[in-house]
């Protein structure tokens, strides 16, 4: 019959809420960048430069039909062959945001596809500037379009973001794996981590229905 | 003793896919059976199941397919099973898979017409009539382009089974890399090959899915 030992996991807890801590801020990090990337790659989707359409096609085809764990193995261990190096947890950060950087453009683009012609066109008759126009009449509602697309994301960037541990890059997963290393409770540690990303989820997705009630609930219901 | 990447080593990591493909269709077969019984037992008129299989849901898709694939492998020593990583990477996507489905396919059931439901119920079928000959033929054809698509994600999901120790295409790439180090070729083989597996899946649900939006308009 086994024994269940789970002194160590909470003699050793302050080490894995760190770890939490760790993996909250990578993927913030990565979010926000992410982000950046989505938008840079969904305007450049929709310019008249046919080459900057089809790299940025090529681009998302590319990270998104292949594992995120081959592509960080791809630029934590192939990428010093042509000269760029990295520390393990730049090269986490740098994997997830080319990551979520794919599907963002792929979500972004659908948004900005969403919005009708016709607002375009309102906002150019009431003499609207094209970046205004860009900004109030496509951007703004379009990103309360594609919000629970793009948060839910989110959340799986953040689970996502366990993978990072295999390049050893500092975060709940690995802070797991050193106690497991030193302590062989292996069942009680990975249950507790498991724990701790379900919280991490659930407090992430109650945030962005924070930030959804305060920021995109427009007076006007459609 | 480092040696040249050599034709031996591709044959190797091209030979991997067969195990990648299993684990694939393990997973897709469970998770179909699984995700069959989840997506029941949302839409049951039993607030208990459906209670449950949606707390099923969010655990599967609110912790890391990672996190999952160590609790089983542990947990298989911990009920006095032998440690296996073929196995515990099958049960894990199984379990995986079951609940991604389980919520694709609930979705698909609801959005079947409640009219037809209501039809089937006064021509006095009975609940497995109802759902075989009415409900999920309809929820079927919903179904097909969400399914395709989440076959990719399954596919790229067992690349994790390789940090457990199971030797499928990604560990078939460390193994070579190890011996060989020429990660840059070596794990853009590998890359090459997830594209090649993933990429007309991806195409392929795109298209049923403009199809399925002109049908809906129409």
């Amino acid at each position: 019959m086994y024994q269940f030992n789970f002194g160590p996991v909470f003699e050793n807890l302050d080490l894995l809420l760190h770890g939490a801590w760790l993996t909250v801020r990578l993927s913030f990090l990565a979010m926000i960048l992410g982000l950046a990337v989505s938008l840079l790659g969904a305007v450049a989707k929709t310019s008249a430069i046919r080459p900057l359409r089809w790299l940025v096609d090529a681009y998302v085809e590319v990270i998104r039909n292949t594992p995120f764990l081959i592509q960080i193995f791809f630029i934590f261990f192939g990428l010093p062959a042509v000269g760029i190096s990295m520390s393990p947890n730049t090269a986490a950060l740098v994997a997830l945001v080319i990551n979520v950087g794919a599907y963002g453009t792929e979500i972004i683009r659908a948004g900005i596809e969403s919005i009708p012609k016709g607002q375009i066109e309102a906002g150019r008759a009431l003499g609207l500037s094209s970046v205004n126009i860009f900004r109030y009449v496509v951007v703004v509602p379009a990103l309360r379009n594609i919000y629970p697309a793009l948060t839910s994301q989110f959340i799986y960037l953040m689970l996502t973001s366990s993978v990072v541990s295999v390049i050893s890059a500092n975060d709940l997963a690995s802070a797991g794996a050193d106690l497991n290393a030193r302590t062989f409770a292996s069942f009680e540690i990975y249950l507790v981590l498991t724990v701790m990303y379900f919280l991490l989820a659930l407090g992430f997705s109650a945030l962005f229905g924070a930030i959804r009630r305060v920021f995109f609930t427009y007076p006007a219901s459609r | 003793m480092i040696r040249e990447f050599s034709s031996a080593d591709v044959m190797f990591i091209v030979l991997a896919v067969r195990w990648t493909l299993i684990l694939s269709a393990i997973a897709f077969a469970g998770g179909a059976v699984g995700g069959l019984l989840v997506a029941l037992a949302r839409t049951s008129a039993s607030r208990a199941l459906r209670r449950a299989s949606a707390g099923f849901i969010q655990v599967f898709q609110g912790t890391p397919l990672l996190m999952q694939l160590f609790l089983v492998y542990f947990g298989l020593a911990v009920i006095g099973l032998p440690i296996d990583p073929l196995l515990a990477a099958a049960v894990a996507l199984t379990l995986h898979a079951s609940a991604y489905l389980g919520e694709i396919w609930r979705g698909s059931i609801e959005a079947v017409p409640p009219g037809q439901t209501e039809a089937a119920t006064a021509l006095a079928l009975s609940y497995p009539h109802r759902m075989r000959h009415v409900v999920l033929p309809q929820a079927a054809r919903i179904a097909t382009a969400p399914t395709v698509g989440f076959l990719v994600q399954l596919i790229k999901g067992t690349s994790l089974a390789s940090i457990i120790g199971f030797t499928e295409l990604t560990r078939a790439g460390q193994i070579v890399n190890n011996a060989t180090f020429k990660p840059f070729l070596v794990f853009g083989t590998v890359a090459a090959l997830y594209f090649i597996l993933c990429w007309p899946l991806s195409l392929m649900a795109r298209r049923l899915e403009a199809r399925m939006r002109l049908a809906v308009t129409r």
